[in-house]
């Protein structure tokens, strides 16, 4: 070996320093808007791409998940590089609108959503909904042996039979809608018993894998992940069936996906003009004709054909800001789920 | 028997020499003070994480700290940790010592390509290797795959060390243990095998500390550890108390494991010194038990490569041209690569004055610095993420998501990793030269740079490439601290899996492979080469 140390580590230092060029470059300094995006990837990725082709205004993503997004906003206050925050359930939004870090949506893009999908107090706005459903096994199921509530999984009967993905953001949203519809004694029973009698996967499409394998009879999740692994190549759902609670039951309900503008931002106009697209025709197109299917929420948008429409889910009616996602996550430690 | 610290030289020639005893207080004539300043500066950087999950209890307040730490949620992770490192590291140790001795010192056919074969492993991350067994099984999950996949994918890191122990050996101490009449197995275990043990301690820690830190590989098993856990308390609030505390935890954990370490791993010499040098020991000629002797790396080889390549062409063939979207594939390679070496570099040079005196000058100080070292790389990304983010956007706002503190997570993640070779490598060059050359008047910065580190060369490439593999596949640090629209091959590969997008994921698993395999024949060629040639 002929080669010495002292060349080695120069050319390697050179390297460094020539990678380590753009050090303190942060997307910040840039033209355009920072989106701190809990929805889905794709979807947020379609809306971006739409919005820039439209009015030419880039959009950089950073993903994450709802509670960490919400609670890094706050901790980042007034220092926070995003302009905007989108999440995939209300709860999020709530805690940093606590925080007094949104600023109002504008009033033109606060007239194209419906009251029921947006904050009472106009900072932040519904950009999508989706509806909490039981997804069970076909062949082991009948229609008789479904769980008529929410609350009927806790029964012993149930036990080693149902699973949840009980650290995502989606399923700490249906808890928060127990919680504020049911109140803390049943929501923490119904949890103890979730520990005891349901199998925690991490993800909604890793538990509806774990049905359509047969490893349990039913898992608690949203909609559009049956109707997505459909449309692809239905491996993940074959043996799968939706089970729609309806009738008020705090397992009908129906979750939004919110977004807003920080206050901090530098960019707020750009911001503003991005929720009003993605709430308007053509983010709202997005959702009816995309591989998302999700729900639409705007006024007079259609969602996608193949979904249950909305209007017959029979959702429990809750106020969005009365979802406490601190006192659940409390509730969940608490009863070791998390 | 052998006598302690005389390894490689006939024992009258070490009584010959009288050489002295090497600790601080023999006055190795290296100014050790001011490579102690250096690396106590690395140590206090490393210290900021803890001094967070500290600061972070006290502001908790002592009763909710208790109530944190001491509930059912967190005995049922210790007991899941604790069962996965007692499983995993014997089984580890077993497999790679047999692989090695094979490789090594038999006559088995084709021992170049078992040993690059089982070495090869580290090219495939381990939430690859846990990506392609899922595939394989979907219904896999609990501890028994958590530890089959574990030591499938870390096994080579102990493989790598004790092999190249293996070449370095002295036969004349087997023949002498040969000639006081022991047999095969009683001189590979009297002989051989405790001339291994700074190689095996080395492995096994690193191994221990990788079974604390990962995350993806028992996401994708559903195997709850502390780190899994932490990330969902994260993803569910953030830096909440409960999270914190986890990582309070799981920081016990890492202290113990490095002092189970150091205890076993003893203060022996391991140079050789005196006339002459040391020959190629003989391969021992396996005759009929060759047909099983083969049997087992290429077992091996099946389950560690054969089954993340064929579960990787099938998505690969299932996704045919659709999946291979050039022009993020292209910036998210860039990216990777920039950040891995970058990175590795910084890490490894930040590593090697604490490497240096581990080796040259252990005292009880030293020893606190080390396990500053090697503490903080056992933590979870997502805990020294969390820190330096909290700390940039606190304090040093202009640092908060930039690249350099990115970075700066990488080289704390990745100092074990960085000493690992680097140690064992600095342990292969006799003190005696560094002294040597100081007598014929070079200055101690001099010698440790032209004698020590040119022998140490090697182990230095192989600490830039450990580190930069690490890099390559990090997930949960890169996620958290990278700058806005940053996106690594892993973090890609992680947000498609999570979508149970196995088809779409599998380029980036696939260009995680490519790129980590120059790294490991790298390491490869590395360890085959003997220090100093």
């Amino acid at each position: 070996m002929t080669f010495s140390f002292t060349h080695l580590t120069s050319a390697l230092a050179l390297a460094a320093g020539l990678a380590l060029a753009p050090l303190t470059a942060n997307a910040a300094d840039s033209e355009g808007i920072v989106v701190y995006n809990a929805q889905h990837e794709a979807l947020t990725q379609a809306w971006a791409d739409g919005f820039t082709k439209e009015t030419g205004i880039k959009v950089t993503i950073r993903n994450g998940s709802d509670m960490q997004f919400a609670n890094q906003i706050v901790e980042e206050g007034a220092a926070s590089p995003a302009d905007v925050f989108l999440t995939e359930n209300s709860p999020g939004m709530t805690l940093v609108d606590a925080s007094k870090l949104f600023a109002p949506v504008d009033a033109d893009t606060l007239a194209q959503v419906p009251e029921t999908f947006k904050a009472a107090d106009g900072d932040w706005v519904g950009v999508a909904a989706r509806s909490t459903v039981f997804a069970y096994d076909k062949t082991k199921l009948k229609e008789g042996d479904l769980p008529k509530s929410l609350l009927d999984l806790a029964d012993p009967k149930w036990k080693g039979r149902w699973g949840a993905s009980p650290a995502g953001a989606d399923f700490q949203a249906i808890v928060s809608a127990l919680l504020e519809l049911k109140g803390e004694d049943v929501t923490k029973s119904w949890l103890k018993a979730l520990k005891e009698n349901a199998t925690p996967y991490k993800g909604n499409s890793v538990a509806m894998k774990a049905v359509n394998a047969g490893e349990i009879e039913g898992a608690v999740i949203y909609h559009y992940y049956w109707f997505g692994d459909q449309a692809k190549t239905g491996e993940n759902s074959k043996n799968v069936a939706l089970h729609y609670f309806k009738n008020q039951d705090p397992g009908a309900f129906v979750s939004i996906s919110g977004g807003g503008v920080l206050a901090s931002s530098q960019h707020k106009k750009e911001a503003q003009a991005f929720l009003k697209w993605i709430t308007g025709k053509g983010g709202q197109a997005v959702l009816r004709d995309g591989d998302s299917y999700e729900y639409a929420v705007g006024n007079g948008a259609q969602s996608n054909p193949k979904l249950v429409p909305l209007s017959d889910l029979q959702a429990p009616k809750v106020e969005p800001s009365k979802l406490n996602s601190k006192k659940v996550t409390d509730l969940m430690t608490e009863a070791g789920l998390i | 028997m052998l006598q302690k610290n005389t390894y490689a030289a006939p024992a009258a020639q070490a009584a010959a020499l009288r050489l002295p005893p090497l600790t601080a207080a023999s006055g190795g004539r290296v100014p050790h003070a001011s490579v102690i300043a250096l690396a106590s500066v690395v140590a206090l950087l490393s210290l900021v994480p803890l001094g967070f999950i500290v600061w972070i209890t006290v502001d908790t307040g002592w009763s909710d700290a208790i109530a944190l730490i001491f509930r059912s949620r967190v005995g049922e992770l210790l007991t899941n940790t604790v069962l996965l490192e007692v499983c995993t590291i014997p089984l580890c140790i077993a497999l790679a010592v047999t692989l090695a001795w094979l490789t090594e010192r038999t006559n088995i056919p084709g021992s170049r390509i078992w040993s690059w074969l089982a070495v090869a492993p580290l090219a495939v991350p381990a939430f690859v290797h846990s990506y392609a067994w899922v595939s394989l099984l979907p219904g896999m999950r609990g501890l028994w795959s958590g530890v089959l996949v574990s030591v499938l994918a870390y096994y080579p890191f102990l493989y790598l060390p004790v092999a190249a122990q293996l070449r370095r050996l002295d036969p004349a101490i087997e023949d002498a243990a040969a000639s006081l009449g022991l047999g095969p197995w009683r001189v590979f275990f009297r002989a051989i095998l405790p001339q291994l043990r700074l190689a095996i301690c080395g492995g096994s820690l690193l191994i221990g500390l990788h079974l604390l830190a990962e995350y993806g590989l028992y996401v994708m098993i559903r195997f709850d550890t502390f780190s899994t856990a932490i990330v969902d308390q994260f993803q569910s609030a953030y830096n909440s108390p409960a999270a914190n505390m986890l990582g309070g935890v799981l920081v016990f954990c890492c202290l113990l494991l490095l002092g189970i370490e150091v205890l076993v791993r003893g203060n022996e010499r391991y140079a050789r010194v005196g006339s002459g040098a040391a020959r190629p020991a003989d391969r021992r000629r396996l005759g009929w038990f060759v047909i099983p002797a083969i049997a087992l790396p290429l077992a091996a080889a099946v389950l560690t490569l054969g089954v993340p390549f064929v579960t990787l062409a099938r998505w690969l063939y299932l996704g045919g041209a659709g999946i291979w979207r050039m022009d993020t594939i292209g910036s998210t390679l860039l990216q990777t690569i920039v950040l891995a070496v970058a990175g590795g570099v910084l890490a490894t040079i930040a590593a090697i004055p604490m490497a240096w005196l581990s080796v040259r000058a252990p005292g009880r100080l030293q020893r606190i610095l080390e396990a500053c070292h090697y503490y903080v790389g056992s933590l979870p990304g997502v805990v020294v993420a969390l820190a330096l983010v909290s700390i940039t956007v606190r304090l040093i706002l202009p640092l908060y998501q930039t690249f350099a503190t990115l970075l700066l997570a990488y080289v704390l993640l990745f100092l074990p990793r960085a000493m690992v070779g680097l140690r064992s490598s600095i342990a292969q060059a006799p003190v005696e030269l560094e002294r040597a050359a100081m007598a014929l008047g070079r200055t101690p910065g001099q010698a440790v740079r032209q004698i020590t580190m040119r022998l140490a060369a090697p182990g230095f490439a192989a600490s830039v490439a450990l580190a930069a593999l690490g890099i390559t596949n990090e997930l949960t640090a890169t996620l958290m601290l990278s700058p806005n629209g940053t996106e690594t091959l892993a973090t890609k590969f992680w947000s498609l899996t999570s979508e149970i997008d196995y088809v779409s994921a599998a380029p980036y698993a696939f260009m995680m492979v490519v790129l980590s395999l120059p790294l490991t024949l790298l390491l490869y060629a590395q360890s085959k080469r003997t220090a100093g040639q």
